[in-house]
């Protein structure tokens, strides 16, 4: 799709993937793993307090809301797309759910599914249908659903807040046996879910024909626009979500959260090791990655000397190592 | 119109699309400034024109940039980072004088940019993985160099953003020239002919003997230039550094400009002229809706339609 991946890999290319060397693929795929063990591990014996229980768990926590958009994400970028509306999407889930809260718990989770969903679907046709570039065309709609939230929100000067004393709430912050937060619970069986359907399920086949190689996928007989139209609309439905729960952890919609979210999304997707150029990834490694851009971020908070802003600097730097030590390793892999 | 254009004897439907990708942001244009010449008072005054000329020229500086690397198939999402990089480097040397802050800042853009080249043409990664880094670091480097607000006082400074020459203001040149620049490099020099063969078809580029990592590199380091130049004017413009906030999601406005201006992104085409007229699009829709009263939300719905409509028309069909 961008003339950067069929641009031909500048040396060798493909002798070395002719010997097929497993220890490669096995990098590739659980690198991010061996990285965030060795950072945890690196952590805890640098740092006071950070392998106590209340610290990993507030990191699992925080990062449950990015994981539930990474994993919508994931099913995009496999297909060979990407999705830059799940940022104001969350936030507009957010400030929906915290608005519905008020008629309910049934209605603090079902508005915001539904119109999140709908803004996915939107993607889905205008990308499947009428064949415009994922890129521009989520642009847009990160515009649409920006402008959507302002206008729910009487231009962003109207914070809801949720309603008290909601179950939903008391589940959101509560821990099973005290220690490990529901939430990031949530996170672990969606992503079993998520892994199931894409490694055992027809939907999850038809997902990876499509990003590998779209003619082939359809002359095979693969419903391509169907499996687009169903990703989009499920990376919509898991940045609705996010949003949903993210309003009843915070008690309120907030309107600024959001900006930037598809890009700490996007990020993680990659450093997880799944290939923007489609065909190949995997939801656990998704996971993953979002823990270490939460470890990181729990490390630089707790060195006291370094600002914020610090951890975007590692963030970038990280990104950028992760994907040129990938692109050594799966050299050869990647189709065409 | 479209008979003399393409030289055909029938006008059909694909004609009209093709007809309406290419010019229809000048017919958007058009039509806005219609509107508003029939319902907005005080539209056709100099001091509106001058108005929003300096609001969109840092946009349109960026995009032309952006116009470049989106015609060798690129993308760069890191200016807005890269002009809160610039504003830093003002605040951080200003005190060798405004000429020497100025140079300083828009090398290290420029380097930024070469940064974001060398990854694409050398390493070989993606476009936007490589601008998704240096979006997400250059903003924490440039918090990091000066972590929050800085007011800038420097007559020097002050005039180049707020002063006029023949009651234009310094601004509105200066783009007006970085417009005529990047027309020339794109029609008359070797290096724009390049560029548009490296993004139409990178393997036959290759092939022919094009040096296409130079190429990629020097469009790269060029769109980081562009943007430290649009820093540096919006930091002289307010009179403060401002890392912070500065360039924030202008990489949207700018690529919306040159969407919208009919440079496909799948490149291999060049509009400089319509990613002018894009950027002055958008911003008089976004002036035309808020003289109106109506609520940013407006725009920002607005603004999609006419990126979807701008997409629509643009989409594979109409590559040649």
């Amino acid at each position: 799709m961008r003339t950067t991946v069929d641009g031909a890999g500048p040396r060798v290319g493909g002798r070395e993937s002719a010997r097929g060397v497993p220890w490669r693929e096995l990098a590739a795929r659980h690198g991010a793993l061996v990285v965030l063990l060795l950072v945890v591990a690196v952590a805890g014996a640098v740092l006071d307090g950070f392998l106590a229980p209340g610290n990993l768990n507030r990191i699992a926590v925080s990062a449950s809301f990015l994981a539930v958009i990474a994993l919508g994400m994931t099913f995009v970028i496999i297909t060979g797309g990407i999705d830059l509306s799940v940022g104001t999407v969350f936030a507009l889930g957010g400030v929906l759910a915290a608005w519905a809260s008020r008629y309910g718990e049934l209605a603090l989770m079902a508005v915001p599914l539904a119109v999140c969903g709908l803004i996915g679907l939107l993607n889905g046709v205008l990308i499947a249908r009428a064949r415009l570039a994922p890129f521009i065309t989520t642009l847009a709609t990160m515009l649409g659903a920006w402008g959507l939230m302002l206008s729910v929100s009487d231009e962003g000067n109207t914070t809801y807040l949720v309603a008290d004393g909601l179950a939903l709430s008391a589940l959101v912050h509560g821990k099973l046996f005290g220690v490990l937060g529901y939430p990031f619970l949530l996170v672990v069986a969606v992503f079993v879910m998520g892994g199931l359907v894409l490694r055992r399920t027809t939907v999850g086949q038809h997902v990876y024909a499509v990003g590998g190689n779209e003619r082939t996928a359809a002359l095979m007989g693969v419903p391509v626009a169907r499996t687009r139209i169903a990703v989009y609309t499920f990376s919509g439905l898991c940045a609705g979500t996010a949003g949903a729960l993210n309003a009843v952890w915070l008690g309120s919609g907030v309107t600024i959260f959001g900006i930037g979210t598809e890009l700490q999304a996007i990020s993680a997707v990659v450093i997880g090791g799944t290939l923007l150029t489609g065909g190949y990834g995997f939801v656990g490694s998704t996971l993953v990655g979002v823990l270490l851009l939460g470890v990181i971020q729990n490390v630089i908070n707790a060195v006291g000397s370094l600002t914020s802003a610090f951890q975007e600097v590692v963030s970038g730097l990280f990104l950028i190592t992760v994907v040129l030590v990938q692109r050594r390793l799966s050299r050869g892999r990647d189709p065409g | 119109m479209n008979l003399t254009l393409r030289g055909r004897p029938r006008v059909d439907r694909e004609h009209v699309l093709l007809w309406m990708r290419d010019y229809g942001v000048y017919v958007g244009v058009a039509l806005v400034v219609l509107f508003n010449v029939a319902f907005t008072p005080h539209f056709l005054t100099f001091e509106n024109f001058r108005t929003q000329a300096v609001q969109v020229a840092p946009v349109l500086i960026v995009a032309l940039g952006m116009a470049l690397v989106i015609a060798t198939g690129g993308i760069d999402l890191s200016v807005g980072s890269v002009m809160a990089l610039s504003a830093a480097m003002i605040s951080l040397y200003l005190g060798y004088g405004p000429l020497v802050a100025v140079l300083v800042a828009v090398g290290v853009g420029a380097l930024a940019g070469a940064a974001n080249g060398v990854l694409v043409a050398f390493a070989g990664v993606q476009a936007i993985i490589v601008t998704l880094a240096m979006m997400i670091g250059g903003r924490g480097l440039a918090l990091v160099l000066l972590p929050q607000l800085d007011g800038v006082r420097n007559p020097d400074l002050r005039e180049l953003g707020s002063g006029s020459f023949l009651a234009v203001p310094y601004v509105v040149w200066i783009a007006a020239l970085l417009v005529a620049v990047v027309a020339f490099l794109v029609r008359r020099s070797v290096f724009g002919r390049r560029l548009v063969a490296v993004g139409g078809n990178r393997r036959a580029a290759e092939l022919s003997g094009l040096p296409v990592r130079r190429v990629l590199l020097g469009v790269y380091a060029l769109s980081g230039a562009l943007a430290a130049v649009a820093g540096v004017l919006v930091t002289a413009r307010l009179q403060a550094a401002d890392p912070n906030s500065v360039g924030v999601l202008i990489e949207l406005s700018a690529i919306t400009a040159v969407v919208v201006g009919g440079t496909p992104l799948t490149g291999g085409r060049v509009r400089i002229a319509g990613t002018v007229a894009g950027a002055v699009l958008m911003q008089l829709l976004v002036a035309t809706l808020i003289k109106h009263d109506l609520p940013p939300s407006w725009t920002q719905m607005a603004q999609t339609a006419v990126i979807i409509g701008a997409v629509y028309l643009a989409r594979d069909r109409g590559r040649t």
